[in-house]
């Protein structure tokens, strides 16, 4: 375990903070695309503490948030067939879908088992084979290998009534589709928890075209190293994938984990909260693992997926706006009475923002 | 639109519930008075002339579920007995006597009923209270899982304190008893089966004789709360409502193990937001802070003690954070489902 004390020692991060708003800093509008960072730099009030002109925005970061309203309703309609037994990572349970949340669902009797880890969801199929588990596979490349591995496990262990509804998504295909949106950004914060599984070179694409790119941890001081380090490159004019968070991140990543995925899943096209389909996107099982895949297995009807009137959910996803530039932010829309999964997630931007700034902290 | 249904997050402590309370039961069962303490008082020795002079009767009442039932640092019987005179305790009272009631599922282990009964005794005897009344039911396997608990305590609170939720003025001093989070993340982390280099345990203890230490030594001690479910953050901004102040807590003043704060960071948790059932949040006047502090350290439970924050008039009902950066944050009361990250 890493020593959080050095890395949280007050002295330290004053001297940081320091330095960092002592720069001759270029105005600059730099994306991270991480829930974790999201809420990281929420938690530790970073904002206040950067220079004049520089603006944190947040990307499609959140595994919950980015997840689009057909798949929630897909996977809600699951609930209702006779057998099933839905699992999901917790914080899923509260989103509104068209029609319900799975938490509704559950009250209303459909069996929901939050877990930790999808290799809970294998354990549940194992222990009572008469139900149908169907995990929910959502988030970036960091669970996907860990999903991968449950499916592996599964197969291993001659199961058949575990599936997965497979909705992972991959980042750098969603940060070279926000470069050709209307947002402007001139750096990115790259996810800590990704890279160490698909390592710093997987952003060259996108310093490639222009845009620098810093690979950090969580804990405040890797996040203002990130902002120094992106505002030098900026100012140098420079556009480079850098490492700051070096003690987990290697420019490979960690193959064993790329092999897994690539063993199970085949990338596909995706549907993405807010930014619609994107090309190579996403991960689908591949043909051999068809036993496995949910959407396959089971033909249930969906409600037709529609967004709650009013949210703008996808503005945020894409950093176009601030959470409290939605009209439902605060108002219609809190972490008590979410509106949008945004502000359901723990990840999410705008429960970030809320919890952390309140409405009216910055104004 | 579906028909509205209890859910799991109304009874998480946090907001949701505390609007399930308001609505349901207040509005229903209220007796007119603001609730907002746990524990409700009696005004009794105005109905019964034999009750000394002064002091005043405190009633309170918990229910415990906690799964698993037996976990580092405790267990439900020893946690039913702490909550309850803990509850006691934070209405500035000497516990009195204790009811029990259980709810028992077909098949528990007698031998698990009796380790869970004895933790209860022993943790009664250090609370210096007896259980003098209770009750069993016993429902069919399924109906129920395993034990649940429910204990009521009276107690009698001291000629000359005053000590509630509204007590809180600016220019007061927070305290706390010791490192937060203990509880949650021990129960959390033999739940999920976590492992981590140093067990954590539960801070799970009766803090009815600390309490009185304080109150007899220190003056100016105007609130008492324990950080159960929901934490620290949640019960500053009840205080903070209930007082109608603003509180402002310094992030790296207050205490945390660094086991639990591993423990957050791997599931994605705030330790400020995680349940403590040993802990005392106490708000005093300015002039007794020191020995308040000093009173605290003093005693085994409270040995950890720490100034986390002041009182201030700006901002009313809010509860800031200064961070390790020097910049102000929202300190938000729990909102449903503090639940693990996943990214």
């Amino acid at each position: 375990m890493r020593d959080l004390g050095e890395l949280r020692d007050p002295e330290l991060l004053r001297r940081l903070a320091a330095r960092l708003k002592g720069m001759a800093a270029p105005s600059a509008a730099l994306m991270e695309v991480c829930g974790t960072h999201t809420v990281a730099i929420a938690r530790h009030g970073i904002r206040e503490a950067l220079p004049k002109g520089v603006r944190l925005i947040s990307g499609p970061g959140c595994p919950v948030c980015v997840t689009p309203q057909e798949e929630i309703d897909f996977f809600i309609a699951l609930g209702g067939v006779e057998g099933v037994r839905l699992a999901t990572f917790g914080d899923m349970v509260r989103v509104p879908g068209t029609e319900k949340s799975l938490e509704q669902a559950r009250a209303e009797g459909a069996e929901v088992l939050v877990v930790y880890s999808p290799m809970d969801a294998v354990a549940a199929a194992e222990r009572e084979p008469e139900k149908e588990v169907v995990f929910f596979g959502i988030g970036f490349e960091t669970t996907a290998p860990a999903v991968a591995l449950a499916i592996l496990e599964a197969k291993g262990r001659g199961l058949r009534n575990f599936s997965v509804l497979c909705a992972h998504k991959l980042i750098p295909p969603a940060m070279m589709a926000l470069l050709d949106s209307e947002v402007r950004i001139d750096g990115f914060i790259c996810p800590g928890h990704v890279s160490v599984i698909i390592g710093g070179d997987a952003y060259r694409p996108v310093a490639e075209r222009g845009k620098p790119c810093v690979v950090t941890g969580f804990e405040p001081a890797d996040v203002l190293g990130a902002v120094r380090m992106l505002l030098e490159q900026i100012a140098e004019g420079r556009s480079e994938v850098e490492v700051e968070y070096s003690r987990a991140v290697r420019p490979e990543g960690n193959r064993k984990a790329q092999e897994l995925m690539g063993e199970v899943f085949e990338v596909a096209d995706a549907g993405w909260r807010g930014l619609g389909e994107i090309p190579a996107s996403g991960y689908e099982l591949r043909e051999e693992f068809g036993g496995f895949d949910a959407a396959r297995k089971f033909a249930v009807e969906a409600p037709e997926a529609v967004e709650p009137p009013g949210c703008r959910c996808g503005d945020v996803l894409r950093g176009v706006i601030e959470p409290r530039e939605c009209p439902l932010f605060g108002e219609a829309c809190t972490p008590r009475k979410p509106v949008g999964a945004c502000m359901v997630s723990s990840e999410g931007a705008c429960q970030a923002w809320y919890r952390y700034r309140g409405q009216e902290m910055d104004q | 639109m579906s028909e509205e249904r209890v859910l799991l997050a109304h009874g998480d402590g946090g907001e949701l519930m505390g609007e399930l309370i308001e609505r349901i039961f207040v509005s229903r069962l209220g007796t007119g008075e603001p609730p907002g303490d746990d524990s409700a008082r009696i005004g009794l020795w105005q109905e019964a002339s034999s009750c000394r002079t002064g002091a005043r009767l405190v009633f309170t009442t918990d229910a415990f579920v906690v799964d698993p039932i037996f976990f580092p640092g405790g267990d439900i019987g020893k946690l039913a007995v702490c909550g309850t005179v803990n509850d006691l305790a934070a209405a500035g009272a000497r516990p009195v006597a204790l009811s029990a009631s259980f709810i028992l599922e077909e098949g528990l282990l007698i031998s698990d009923l009796e380790r869970i009964v004895d933790s209860m005794g022993a943790a009664a005897e250090e609370a210096g209270v007896r259980v003098i009344c209770g009750d069993t039911k016993v429902v069919p396997r399924g109906s129920a899982d395993r034990v649940y608990i429910t204990t009521s305590g009276v107690g009698e609170v001291p000629e000359g304190v005053e000590v509630s939720g509204s007590g809180a003025r600016a220019g007061d001093v927070v305290l706390v008893s010791g490192p937060m989070g203990d509880h949650g993340l021990a129960v959390l982390s033999r739940r999920e089966g976590l492992e981590f280099e140093s067990e954590i345990v539960s801070d799970c203890a009766p803090l009815a004789g600390m309490v009185e230490g304080l109150l007899e030594a220190a003056t100016g001690v105007r609130v008492l709360r324990d950080p159960t479910r929901g934490g620290l953050a949640t019960a500053l901004n009840e205080i903070a409502r209930q007082s109608q102040v603003a509180i402002e807590i310094e992030e790296s003043a207050v205490p945390v193990r660094e086991s639990v704060a591993a423990a957050c960071e791997m599931l994605g948790l705030d330790p400020l937001y995680a349940a403590n059932e040993g802990k005392m949040i106490v708000v005093v006047a300015e002039e007794g802070a020191e020995v308040a502090l000093e009173t605290l350290r003093a005693h085994p439970l409270g040995a950890e003690a720490a100034a986390v924050g002041r009182v201030d008039e700006a901002r009313e009902g809010r509860v800031l954070l200064k961070t390790a950066l020097g910049t102000l944050r929202i300190l938000d009361r729990h909102v449903g489902g503090e639940m693990p990250r996943i990214c």
